[in-house]
């Protein structure tokens, strides 16, 4: 949506120590750059173990510098059916579509595969997220640091005006969704189903990664949304994540490259490959950037 | 037999005697200053991530096997989530529905002499919350955040205890138990080991639990006997009364002696448990628990066991000394030294020994110094030998305790060999009857008691080192004539 | 499904957040349409699938030595912190 290549590493590939921590399983530091290339340098630097960090995976990182030319002949993408659908924006399409085919002029083959649960990305975002964030912004108290209200009256009120000064509106309407789903009455009906949903999108996509090398498909539904547009249903703004939600909540790694414009708006087309195959998708996102050249293009008015 | 019937159990947690914290690398140690021992993690400052503790795991590990319980193979770390302001970061790191002890049992010993399997439903791992000072800080309280961090053990009993006795009696085996594993120092004044209990009553014969209050924070045992007791009363009036018990967490106030209502805490605590995603399942191996298995000292009930059977001891000489592992071994040193006196070592250990250490303050690691058992072992031997009586090792004990010195030097220096020489014995006797011609013929008219005098006399003229049996055998000769 | 005026209130509680008069049915209504949204999950066929706590499968938790690694640094951690005594955090009091 911005124009630039963005990178999200595999759960546990890259520390969150020292990072604001807002949903746990979910959080995984990334890179946006001007190109995979520009990623895989970062990424190479910013990868690896962390004793610090419980979740972090100790597994050798590689160079995905010096892999980045590899060549893609016989690479197998898989079509996301489930993103190709009616909330899909037709130019969208169309610009996904082109860049789909300069993959297969490159030597790969392209198929359907169908992820049925991926579909109920969002809604499993949209209480699992909420409710890590709801416990893991606890700490912010006004107690050890951060903003105090003044004059705290008593305890409570140090606690609530604190709070409520200090977090801004989308952060404290994650708070308190996060509350609710996990408070008594409600956990099994919400966060417990939130994550056995989630088993079921990971394993839709294990069974892919079977017949696959790759996923593809839009980033977005639609082209990026003027500021302030949509802030008022909560619900419009979090299904653009429709597409990269699913991603997330397996801790696969996903690249998003531009592939062209609608409107003079950048369209994104994301790669998703199974855990720790960052060097493979880094390098399908490169060769898409070797042979066109919408990832240096700006709309008029930015150049 | 009384109308009601008390049931009570009882949470207690033990802090774990690991060198760091359970999530952090900051120090244990009590009573440093404020908030020096409290780094990033144990301050939630964000960005901060927790990292096991191994011994912690190991330690827990150690508890339940010691209590026969089940160690899960897989264990899960949960929050649960209010905010306090000794709660950093607004959770506690604990274990709620997969914790890594289930289901053991402790027997414990009732007054009558019997014994009693109290169960207990499981033991899970946590970390400890800092401290609020309220004392000289006009309108504020004061966090000390040192302690926040520290590994605990809970412990779950079932609701297995009947009266306040037993309560106490299961927590001081726990006490004893876990200062034999190494796990917990067990000191309550400084609040390494602490319980809350869970006091209910019924009607004699229901079958169903009446309703509970919980008194939290008993940090001694007297105070937990009382307070159960001041309880257990409080809501048999209560109900006798027409009133009902509410189910809430009271608190013990020891000058008053009685238990009183916590200023609520809001919301009946909705803790909205779910599994902390910063920290990965804890995964144990058979290899693993079986190691920790093999390093399992010799366990109270096994030692007290081995007591009896070993050293021909009463049950309860072989419970009082087997306490603590210290005091175990401290006596089974002294047997070494006068294997043929099990009994009177177990006296003397039981005795004089715990007299003196009890009298200036001193545990047996310090004891240890002031009379090693090799020395108690030594002196014991010349009671054996008849070198000195009883009564006379007693005052050998005392500079030898305040000296150091070894037994044979004291009785030398002092001259307190004990005479066994009939002859002279005899002597003194004689000089002892003839002084005394009133007290003689009232002894042979039929004043029994008067034996009693006698044997005090000669003793004072003995300066008390007449071996007492001959006197006694050589009294009873001549007195009757 | 719509939330009421006393349980955004009460989940305000819990989270500790002061809400203004005028924010509360802001929440309500916000809230709902999230409540609405997510109750799609309800349809998926979850019957024997575990909960995924952790997106990696089959990891188990590192356990760290029992070390001593920190030294005492209040002073650079209590020079940022609201309201601090004799190195305490001070809060208002708190009655027991």
């Amino acid at each position: 949506m911005c124009g630039i290549t963005g990178l999200k590493p595999t759960y546990g590939r890259v520390s969150r120590y020292g990072m604001i921590a807002f949903a746990s399983s979910l959080d995984q530091a990334g890179v946006l750059t001007a190109g995979a290339a520009d990623a895989a340098l970062m990424l190479r630097e910013m990868a690896g173990f962390d004793a610090n960090d419980s979740t972090s995976v100790d597994t050798p990182v590689p160079d995905y510098v010096a892999t980045l030319e590899q060549p893609l002949a016989g690479l197998k993408i898989g079509l996301l059916q489930e993103f190709f659908d009616k909330g899909l924006d037709p130019e969208n399409e169309r610009r996904v579509r082109e860049a789909l085919q300069v993959y297969e002029q490159l030597g790969a083959k392209l198929t359907v595969v169908s992820l049925p649960n991926l579909p109920l990305s969002v809604p499993v975002y949209y209480v699992v997220a909420p409710a890590e964030c709801s416990s893991n912004l606890a700490r912010f108290d006004g107690v050890r640091f951060g903003h105090r209200c003044e004059n705290p009256r008593d305890l409570t009120d140090l606690y609530r005006r604190s709070r409520g000064e200090g977090f801004g509106a989308e952060v404290k309407r994650r708070i308190m969704t996060g509350t609710y789903v996990l408070s008594a009455g409600y956990y099994d009906a919400y966060y417990l189903k939130a994550q056995r949903v989630r088993q079921l999108i990971s394993a839709d996509f294990g069974r892919a990664f079977k017949d696959v090398d790759v996923l593809m498909g839009p980033t977005t539904p639609t082209p990026a949304f003027a500021i302030g547009a949509k802030t008022a249903d909560p619900i419009t703004m979090y299904l653009n994540d429709i597409y990269t939600i699913g991603a997330n909540l397996a801790g696969l790694p996903a690249v998003s490259i531009p592939c062209g414009f609608v409107q003079d708006l950048p369209v994104g087309l994301q790669i998703v490959g199974p855990h720790f195959s960052e060097a493979r998708i880094l390098a399908v996102a490169h060769a898409l950037q070797r042979a066109t050249d919408w990832h240096t293009r700006l709309p008029p008015g930015y150049a | 037999m009384s109308a009601w019937e008390t049931v009570i159990g009882l949470e207690i947690h033990a802090q774990l005697a690991t060198r760091s914290k359970i999530f952090s690398g900051s120090a244990t140690t009590y009573g440093a200053p404020p908030n020096a021992q409290a780094n990033l993690v144990d301050l939630g400052y964000p960005g901060v991530l927790p990292v096991l503790n191994a011994e912690a795991v190991r330690m827990a590990v150690k508890l339940g096997l010691a209590i026969s319980a089940r160690i899960a193979p897989r264990s899960v770390f949960a929050r649960k989530n209010y905010f306090y302001p000794d709660l950093p970061k607004g959770y506690q790191i604990s274990q709620y529905e997969l914790p890594i002890v289930a289901g053991g049992v402790l027997d414990i010993q009732l007054e009558d002499g019997s014994s009693k399997r109290v169960g207990i439903t499981r033991a899970h791992l946590e970390e400890d919350a800092g401290k609020s000072l309220h004392e000289g800080l006009p309108g504020v309280t004061g966090i000390d955040l040192n302690r926040a961090g520290t590994p605990l053990v809970e412990i779950v009993s079932e609701p297995d205890m009947r009266s306040a006795k037993e309560a106490v009696a299961y927590m001081k085996k726990v006490h004893t138990l876990v200062r034999y594993l190494e796990i917990c120092d067990g000191n309550m004044q400084e609040g390494s080991f602490r319980c809350d209990a869970n006091v209910s009553v019924r009607k004699s014969g229901a079958d169903k639990f009446g309703t509970r209050a919980e008194i939290k924070n008993l940090n001694s045992f007297r105070y937990i006997e009382r307070a159960i007791n001041y309880e257990v009363q409080r809501q048999i009036e209560l109900i006798e009364s027409g009133g009902k018990v509410v189910q809430e967490t009271r608190l013990y106030d020891p000058d008053k002696g009685e238990t009183r209502s916590m200023r609520s805490k809001e919301e009946a605590n909705d803790y909205r448990y779910f599994p902390d995603p910063d920290l990965l399942p804890v995964v144990l191996e058979e290899k693993f628990i079986e190691s920790v298995r093999a390093s399992l000292p010799e366990l109270p009930d096994q030692k007290a066991a081995r007591f009896v059977s070993q050293y021909a001891l009463s049950a309860y000489d072989a419970g009082v000394l087997t306490a603590s592992r210290e005091l175990a071994d401290y006596y089974e040193n002294v047997v070494r030294e006068v294997p043929q006196e099990p009994k009177l070592a177990a006296n003397w250990v039981m005795g004089e020994f715990a007299a003196a250490l009890n009298k200036d303050g001193l545990d047996v690691t310090s004891a240890r110094g002031k009379v090693p058992p090799q020395n108690l072992g030594g002196l014991l031997l010349r009671i054996s030998d008849q070198t000195v009586s009883g009564n006379v090792a007693k005052v050998v004990f005392a500079t030898m305790w305040s000296s150091g010195a070894l037994a044979d030097t004291v009785i030398a220096e002092q001259g307190l060999k004990q005479i066994t020489d009939a002859a002279a014995i005899e002597r003194v006797i004689d000089e002892v009857m003839a002084k005394s011609p009133g007290q003689l013929a009232d002894y042979r008219a039929g004043k029994d008691k008067l034996f009693g005098f006698f044997v005090g006399q000669v003793m004072k003229a003995t300066g008390g080192k007449a071996n007492p049996a001959q006197v006694n055998e050589l009294l009873l000769r001549k007195l009757r004539g | 499904m719509s939330l009421t005026r006393e349980q955004i209130a009460s989940i305000a509680a819990l989270a500790r957040l002061e809400l203004t008069p005028a924010e509360i049915p802001v929440y309500q209504q916000t809230l709902s349409r999230i409540v609405d949204f997510i109750g799609a999950l309800e349809r998926a066929p979850t019957a024997d699938v575990a909960p995924m706590a952790h997106p990696l499968p089959g990891l188990s938790q590192r356990l760290r030595p029992d070390v001593v690694t920190e030294v005492d640094r209040h002073e650079a951690y209590q020079s940022n912190a609201p309201q601090v005594a004799a190195s305490l955090y001070l809060v208002p009091k708190v009655i027991e």
